[in-house]
């Protein structure tokens, strides 16, 4: 689609503006989009629906396919849920006390953003190895962090430690204290509101911010792998997996787990749409 | 009772008593520390020295809640997760089980107080499918279901335009008159007060100047400040001595004794009539005459320096700019400069 | 504060604060405490001796190159897409958005592995890549297209709801002055728009450096040639070369230290301009 051709049918679909340039920067952006986005995605989809729904699920529900879909999806679960708990936490001390070095820790909460999986990953094996600085403390008592799925665990908190408490400050930020005071003028104790209005009030937020770190965790595979043991059936992630049957030139099986793992991707976004529009229409905002 | 933010004190050895069962209105202009002091009562704030006392009890101390106030806040403060019922029965709700209602008795109380603040039929919907003047409501009613020691509403019409305003005041008035509870409400709009309470509190700069009916402010303004706060007064410097006061080149008698020396005239519409006494009255140059409604409405200069002051003339008179007419005061609210500052 | 009915009581509150540093030490400071101390683990030389090798330098331009032309690219099409998106009213602008933030959430590996299926050697243009003997995959242009997908949100997302948030009127003030079309966005929305720009392309360019999923897919992992600075950290810790891995790894650590630090300064300096990403 070229940009000319955009120019000639949109203006009609369009509502009326002053403005120029709308026909050539939406031109551009479509074939970009299409080209670097779209194009790709629909050649993986194509090569997965080689195999037909019935060759894709019998890829899918190979032992060593689920085994991996299941440590992907357990661990990712669980690092989101945890990630939920502290991430709430972390973001009502940022928000709500004051004390030195708030701003600091403000911005370092970034960090697993700026930071490359690749580096965060073998930092990660190092401190949790047998013999490293939280490892070894917890080596005479027969466990294993590093290298088993814990490992695993560790490295997905770790990437999706922001999201939750980026999407929970700045609802917190907002909150109307109002609401906080009407709560004990009605003679609830501090815990009652915390619990009965401000978490409430902070839920919608929460389970975006869980489901952006969900999204992000089970795809997750730089910081993984090197802290994973990446051993089949125990310790192997899914998208290891994919690049596991890639090596093998094992295409179709490799685009065949990709399009389950994209079928994952599209309907945590779902979700968070649909929570997010469930939400603006009970509540009157997001 | 006293009120200190760091070095800046927001209410200053305030002295209210609150008589069972009356509309009090605080009104005064914003930061004169009316909403600091419904604050304090409400036990959102501490206060920096004084005391609180809700009957013989001592409450200076006592944790919001355990205050059993009811606050109804300007933005409604509802709680928006919840149902209009959930949120009128929360108060009611978070009470420890000893002394929690039945949940047939809450239901009950819900659906009275649904009743009373006419919103039967809304109890499923939630705060932001409700019109502003319907939260307004719904958080008095949320408020009145813990059947508090005294009301208080903070700017409760605030949020809320001009048409909703004044049904809801009358509507405000009318649960008083039926609920019978001690109800204190801030307010900056002078018209509210004096419409809507037995007695008003004024306001100004973390002081109250004057507590009093309607009427006692309007007629018999204790201080400068609430001569020309309540009511549209022009405020003229004068001098005064006995029974005559000089405005500008002109000296006119009063009706009654007054302050001497320099001092400030509070003149309203209506305080000035036109007369043919000449002993009493002085001369006034015609600025602008408007038609409004049934009357003539004159501006006119008592003298060149002064601001204009408006009177109120009969629709059919003929007087027209530049005409001289002769006015006396028919009210005088004096005070003394020194006392205004 | 002030002692009110809406503060936690000290033990509460400084429970909560020891729980929320305790995790955020050992989750984030203990990491990165943990790259400088095993890239110095054996004393300074040793850790300079790291850079000495070739490989590692080619790695270093090879992920310069890359942020070079990619982070440019997806600037250009943040801006434009931006434009059309906040500027103009169309159907199927939502699911634009959506659209554009796809990359976010499909895996890395799943990134690289589309280009793979479409220009590896069993790929659909594989065969005819071959008969014109170029190569995308396993060469420097895979790595560049990897990176761009993966990072092809950062800018629009940034730009998106801030430029809807300004609207139109600025824009259609200077045409009324007679500006034209191009020289009032130089003049006029590119001003408005310059932190968030700037914010979008800090995150764009940490993220194209520090790719390692997808571009570890396309890359065939050619020791002086398709290795990037995070693949190179691979190798050579799969190589038991620790020291160097973690020299490798702390050059990625200040770069993200420069970019932590260059968008809290943003925040702080110009948090208005920034605030409509938050609310959004």
């Amino acid at each position: 689609m070229s940009a000319a051709a955009v120019t000639g049918w949109v203006p009609a679909l369009r509502k009326p503006s002053a403005l120029p340039g709308f026909g050539i920067t939406l031109g551009f952006a479509l074939t970009y989009l299409s080209l670097i986005v779209l194009i790709p995605l629909a050649v993986l989809v194509a090569r997965a629906g080689e195999l037909g729904l019935e060759g894709v699920w019998q890829v899918a529900t190979q032992p060593r396919v689920l085994a991996a879909l299941k440590v992907s999806f357990l661990t990712a679960a669980a690092a989101s849920v945890i990630n939920a708990l502290f991430g709430a936490v972390v973001a009502w001390v940022l928000v709500r006390y004051e004390f030195p070095g708030r701003r600091l820790l403000d911005a370092a909460v970034d960090l697993p953003f700026a930071l490359p999986t690749a580096v965060a990953g073998i930092a990660l094996a190092a401190l949790y190895a047998t013999n490293g600085w939280i490892g070894a403390p917890f080596a005479p008592w027969g466990i294993k962090i590093a290298f088993t799925p814990l490992g695993i665990l560790i490295a997905l908190i770790f990437v999706g430690l922001p999201f939750v408490v980026r999407t929970v400050q700045p609802v917190l930020q907002d909150f109307d204290r109002e609401v906080e005071e009407a709560s004990a003028t009605l003679g609830a104790t501090r815990l009652q509101t915390v619990l009965r209005v401000v978490l409430p009030g902070l839920t919608p937020a929460i389970l975006t911010g869980v489901a952006l770190a969900f999204a992000r965790a089970v795809g997750e595979y730089g910081s993984v792998i090197f802290i994973a043991g990446n051993i089949p059936f125990e310790s192997e992630i899914a998208p290891l997996l994919i690049v596991t049957r890639l090596e093998e030139f094992d295409y179709a099986g490799a685009a065949a787990l990709a399009a389950v793992m994209l079928a994952i991707s599209f309907l945590t976004l779902l979700a968070i749409n649909a929570l997010q529009a469930f939400s603006r229409r009970r509540f009157g905002d997001a | 009772m006293s009120k200190s933010f760091g070095q800046t004190a927001a209410v200053h050895e305030l002295d209210l008593a609150v008589r069972p069962g009356e509309l009090l209105a605080l009104l005064g202009p914003s930061g004169s520390g009316k909403t600091t002091f419904l604050r304090l009562v409400a036990g959102l704030e501490a206060p920096t020295e004084g005391r609180l006392l809700f009957g013989n009890t001592d409450a200076t101390r006592l944790a919001v809640r355990d205050r059993r106030v009811g606050f109804v806040f300007q933005h409604y403060a509802l709680f928006r997760h919840l149902t209009v019922a959930q949120n009128i029965a929360y108060g009611l709700n978070v009470r420890p089980a000893r002394s929690r209602p039945a949940k047939a008795e809450i239901r009950r109380r819900v659906a009275d107080l649904l009743d009373l603040v006419q919103l039967v039929g809304l109890d499923g919907r939630y705060p932001a499918q409700l019109s502003g003047g319907q939260r307004q409501r719904v958080a008095l009613a949320r408020a009145l279901a813990v059947e508090p020691r005294v009301l208080l509403l903070d700017e409760p019409f605030g949020a809320l335009d001009a048409k909703v305003r004044r049904d809801l005041r009358r509507w405000l008035r009318d649960i008083h008159d039926r609920t019978g509870h001690t109800t204190l409400f801030v307010t900056h709009d002078q018209e509210e007060a004096l419409e809507l309470a037995d007695r008003v509190a004024i306001f100004n700069r973390g002081r109250i100047e004057q507590v009093g009916t309607p009427d006692e402010v309007l007629d018999r303004p204790a201080t400068a400040f609430v001569a020309s706060f309540v009511g549209e007064a022009v405020r003229l410097p004068v001098d005064a001595a006995g029974y005559w006061v000089r405005i500008g080149p002109h000296a006119v008698r009063t009706p009654g004794e007054n302050v001497s020396g320099p001092a400030e005239l509070f003149v309203r519409r209506g305080d000035l009539v036109v007369s043919d006494d000449r002993r009493h009255s002085i001369p006034a140059r015609v600025l602008a005459v408007r038609r409004t409604g049934g009357t003539r409405r004159a501006e006119l200069a008592l003298a060149d320096d002064l601001p204009s002051v408006e009177v109120d003339l009969p629709a059919d008179s003929v007087v027209g700019k530049g005409d001289v007419l002769s006015v006396m005061l028919a009210t005088v609210r004096l005070f003394s400069s020194r006392s205004v500052s | 504060m002030h002692e009110t009915a809406l503060s936690e009581s000290r033990t509460v509150r400084w429970g909560l604060i020891v729980i929320a540093l305790g995790f955020l030490a050992l989750f984030l400071v203990l990491p990165l405490i943990a790259v400088f101390a095993e890239a110095l683990r054996r004393g300074v030389g040793v850790f300079v001796a790291a850079f000495a090798d070739a490989d590692t330098w080619a790695a270093i331009e090879l992920t310069l190159l890359v942020a070079a032309i990619a982070v440019p690219l997806n600037l250009v099409f943040g801006l434009c897409a931006a434009w059309a998106v906040a500027k103009f009213a169309f159907p199927g602008r939502s699911l634009l958005i959506t659209l554009i933030d796809l990359p976010f959430s499909i895996s890395p590996v799943v990134s690289g592995l589309v280009y793979v299926l479409l220009f590896g050697a069993k790929g659909l243009l594989g065969p005819w890549l071959e008969d014109w003997d170029f190569k995308i995959v396993f060469a420097v242009p895979g790595i560049v297209l990897a990176t761009i997908f993966v990072t092809f949100p950062f800018i629009a997302r940034e730009l998106i709801p801030l430029m809807q948030e300004q609207g139109t009127a600025d824009e259609e003030a200077a045409l009324t002055l007679g500006a034209s079309g191009f020289r009032t966005f130089l003049t006029v929305t590119l001003p408005n728009v310059r932190w968030a720009l700037l914010y979008g392309v800090l995150l764009c360019n940490a993220r194209a450096m520090g790719e390692f999923g997808a571009v570890s897919v396309v890359s065939g992992h050619i020791r002086g040639l398709t290795n990037t600075m995070p693949l190179q950290v691979e190798i050579l810790y799969n190589e038991y070369n620790f020291v160097a891995a973690f020299a490798v790894s702390s050059l990625l650590a200040g770069l993200a230290f420069v970019t932590l630090g260059a968008k809290s300064f943003l925040e702080w300096r110009h948090g208005d301009a920034l605030a409509a990403i938050r609310r959004h």
